[in-house]
């Protein structure tokens, strides 16, 4: 398994290094930098500019210079848009936020979403089944830009129990997670529907039962494992979105995350800080799916690590 | 599993009993003080690049500049001028020279004067090529030597004509004269720094520095910094140095960066704004109806418009350019389209700014328009060759832009082709000029009709229209010299009939500024640089 892992890790470096790659050259042949606004810069002032930030320099070289930084110092640069900030920081302030309302959406997506799944699964075709599938659809169907209103229109509107938005105290957590969560939540309940699905229909179940096992005892001893196959690796990937935080999300209920930073660096330009949640991102996400093979090995003895 | 889904919002339910802030505009004074204090909650649209006069260019860092320094003179509510950091100045008669005169009581928020060298050194950093900043012309098209300064032709300031002659006279040299200069000095270009403070974080020529963070920040302005947490909220508290610190009457104004008019609108009705940035446009109606005492609807000084580029067929052609203007329903167009009471506009001038009104004005006729049409060769629009109307991608941009396609289309005939491109995209095919015509906005800097035709100077970096009219800039210059504002008025009179008759641009409205203000907030309103000075404002229980 070492090995598995280490050979991993080993090929994640040429991924990063063509993700970074990539996209500084992506973002640099965009129309548009980060100096250009409405009213125009003068072409004397726009040197100077392009001097302070080195973009005077051959591609290459900046390149060059921006990759040195980064692997040998970890130094992602001084942000464009922000200049009394660098993306370290911007990285350091923000990943916190993202990560709480991540972990706290998907405690409430796992926490809802298992217990519909599995109970679908275990009286499939019945009244509870209906509503729970009908439920789940719902939370898939309804974007968070119509849940994330609709919620505080009652609860903090109506009610007057939370405020409208921010991230000012615990209180505040509730809104944007319950949303979040909510839509996670749909999806892990279908897909543990399914896994459940396929798996009570397996001979090693039969089995079980022959044996003289407990129901429950058969549902989460055996079959939860495998059914929960199809819900890991689709964790994978999810976990990762929603460690990095939601645009819309953070965008609705004000969170200083850093989703917002990472889809409004885009529309900025702001060079050093798209570069620096990119390789956040994909690192995270290289992680995370590391870390979903090495589950569904332990889930699934069919699999081996090779 | 009932149990299950109801746990979240049970939580919720707990949770909210305590926490919840109901009346956050008055909270109660610390230490058992009886008289409330009094916080005002602002809505200031997105998060600031920072505060930094010589690196920041949008509104949102203007207004927080303005709560955290001063400059050499000010703006009452009403744009008039009023003394600031400078308690008196004279202009010498042929308008060239001007002396301030420091306050002797003038503070800085660590308690050191504001003395003449601070603003000296403040203009020194701000022209170093260096640091590069954006605003370095508002100063160095005016002040002698400046320009050579910030070309590196020089490197000894004292060729500068900014000289404090002690501390507390300022002496400014012009290179022609600058009617307006006042009124620019209002802007954040003009406004000093506590040079000290940028030095110890990180030196004069850097634009990477920790000098304007909280723990780090020295001001002059009737607020102080108290917290900056990026994102989410800048708390400014009274400053107990401000030589008028006996005017500011609110003690604490929270600014809140929020992108979205919805969530502002939610945040105002819990009571957590006391002041919107905007009114999101399909809820104004209904506010005018129910609540008619929070919308507050004022002139913005700005003007939206479309912009042809002149040398591209078919707008190369003054008849065609005449055609489109005249056959617009622009009443139809604020009344049905923009909703919030902009005002339409037949020039290209706001009306009224600093007393200038306009003589000359177009007015939408059909009959003219169809008869240009034809002059040129369209009749009835026929043989039109294609026409991309460009706009940045934006709801109300666009919905102004389909109802101005289905009015040339029914009035002329014309089928105008609809191009949206993202904001950056679309501002680096404007300034390479690489469009037919394309949707535009003013907003001026600072209060008179010069920032309007200063625009349209043959080669003006924002003309951006392949325009230009010797005439015109000769006028333009010889404003500058009128011997008082009524001899120069008369010449943007001769300009304003050039602009018209020639119609580089299409004038669509002026802008306003829409706004929630919650009863709570006397004497608060948007002034046309949406640059309110808040020791005017307060708050009532």
């Amino acid at each position: 398994m070492l090995r598995f892992i280490a050979r991993r890790l080993l090929e994640t470096i040429p991924v990063l290094f063509i993700i970074v790659t990539a996209t500084f050259f992506m973002i640099r042949f965009v129309p548009g930098g980060p100096f250009t606004a409405e009213k125009a810069v003068t072409p004397e002032v726009m040197r100077n500019l392009e001097r302070a930030y080195n973009l005077d320099k051959p591609l290459w070289r900046q390149y060059a210079g921006y990759l040195g930084k980064v692997v040998f110092h970890g130094d992602l640069g001084p942000s464009f848009k922000y200049p009394n900030r660098t993306v370290n920081e911007i990285i350091a302030d923000k990943l916190p936020v993202s990560l709480e309302l991540g972990a706290l959406s998907l405690a409430i997506a796992l926490a809802v979403g298992l217990t519909l799944g599995v109970l679908a699964a275990i009286k499939r075709n019945t009244w509870i089944d209906y509503l729970c599938s009908s439920v789940a659809m719902i939370g898939i169907c309804v974007p968070t830009f119509v849940l994330g209103p609709l919620l505080v229109l009652t609860l903090a509107i109506h009610y007057g129990w939370f405020n409208a938005s921010g991230w000012y105290g615990p209180i505040d957590r509730i809104l944007p997670s319950l949303t979040l969560g909510c839509v996670y939540a749909a999806y892990v309940a279908r897909l543990t529907r399914g896994g459940m699905l396929e798996v009570l229909n397996q001979d090693y179940i039969r089995t079980a039962r022959a044996k003289g096992a407990s129901e429950v005892r058969v549902i989460f001893r055996h079959a939860l494992r495998g059914g929960l196959l199809p819900v890991v690796s689709f964790l994978g990937p999810a976990i990762a979105g929603i460690l990095t935080g939601s645009f819309v999300i953070e965008t609705i209920f004000q969170i200083p995350g850093l989703g917002r930073e990472f889809v409004n660096s885009a529309f900025n330009r702001d060079y050093t800080l798209v570069l620096g949640t990119v390789i956040l991102y994909a690192t995270l996400l290289i992680g995370l799916n590391l870390v979903v093979d090495i589950v569904q090995v332990w889930l699934n003895p069919k699999l081996k690590f090779e | 599993m009932l149990s299950r889904l109801t746990l979240p919002l049970a939580v919720a339910l707990l949770l909210s009993s305590g926490c919840a802030q109901k009346d956050p505009a008055l909270t109660a004074g610390s230490g058992g003080n009886p008289t409330p204090r009094k916080v005002l909650h602002f809505g200031n649209g997105t998060e600031p690049q920072d505060i930094d006069p010589a690196i920041v260019t949008g509104s949102p860092e203007y207004r927080l500049l303005q709560t955290f320094s001063e400059g050499l003179v000010s703006e009452d509510p009403d744009m008039q001028i009023i003394p600031g950091a400078a308690e008196r100045w004279e202009i010498s008669p042929d308008g060239l020279t001007y002396t301030f005169h420091l306050r002797a009581d003038g503070k800085w928020s660590n308690g050191d004067p504001v003395t003449a060298q601070d603003f000296v050194a403040t203009y020194q950093r701000m022209l170093n090529p260096v640091l590069a900043c954006q605003y370095a012309y508002m100063l160095y098209n005016h002040v002698v030597g400046a320009k050579a300064f910030y070309d590196g032709q020089t490197t000894d300031f004292s060729t500068v004509a900014l000289k404090a002659r002690d501390a507390r006279t300022l002496v400014v040299t012009l290179m022609q004269p600058a009617p307006f200069l006042l009124h620019a000095m209002n802007h954040y270009a003009w406004y000093p720094v506590h040079i000290a403070t940028v030095k110890k974080f990180g030196g004069l020529t850097q634009r990477s520095t920790a000098w304007t963070r909280p723990e780090n920040y020295v001001g002059n302005g009737p607020y102080v910094l108290k917290k900056w947490i990026p994102n989410q909220i800048i708390v400014a508290e009274r400053s107990p140095t401000y030589w008028d610190r006996a005017r500011v009457k609110i003690d604490e104004i929270d600014l809140y960066p929020i992108e979205l008019a919805d969530t502002e609108e939610r945040m105002f009705r819990t009571g957590q704004l006391d002041v919107t940035n905007e009114v999101p446009l399909t809820k104004l109606a209904v506010y005018r109806r129910e609540h008619p005492e929070s919308v507050h609807v004022d002139p913005y000084n700005g003007v939206y418009f479309y912009r042809f580029n002149v040398q591209r067929k078919p707008f190369d052609d003054v008849r065609v350019r005449r055609a489109l203007a005249l056959a617009i329903d622009r009443e139809s167009l604020v009344k049905n389209v923009t909703l919030a009471d902009e005002t339409p506009a037949y020039n290209f001038i706001p009306q009224n700014l600093l007393g200038y009104r306009s003589e000359h004005t177009f007015k939408a006729d059909l009959t003219e328009a169809r008869r240009l049409l034809a002059e040129a060769g369209y009749p009835d629009g026929r043989g039109f060759p294609r026409a991309d109307l460009l706009y940045n991608t934006l709801e109300k941009h666009k919905t102004i832009a389909e109802a101005l396609q289905q009015m040339w289309l029914k009035n002329l005939g014309l089928n105008i082709t609809l191009v949206n491109e993202e904001w950056k995209v679309y501002i680096d095919d404007q300034h390479s000029r690489n469009f037919q015509f394309q949707r535009a906005g003013w907003i001026a800097d600072y209060i008179d009709p010069h920032v309007f035709f200063d625009l349209w100077e043959t080669g003006g970096g924002n003309n951006d229209s392949n325009w230009g009219n010797a005439e015109y800039d000769r006028l333009l210059h010889s404003a500058l010299g009128a011997p008082n504002n009524r001899a120069r008025f008369a010449i943007y009179q001769k300009m304003e009939k050039i602009l018209i008759d020639e119609m580089p641009v299409l004038p669509l409205f002026n802008y306003t500024r829409a706004r929630l203000i919650s009863p709570r907030v006397k004497g608060f309103y948007s002034t046309p640089l949406d640059n309110y000075p808040w020791k005017y404002a307060d708050i009532v229980p």
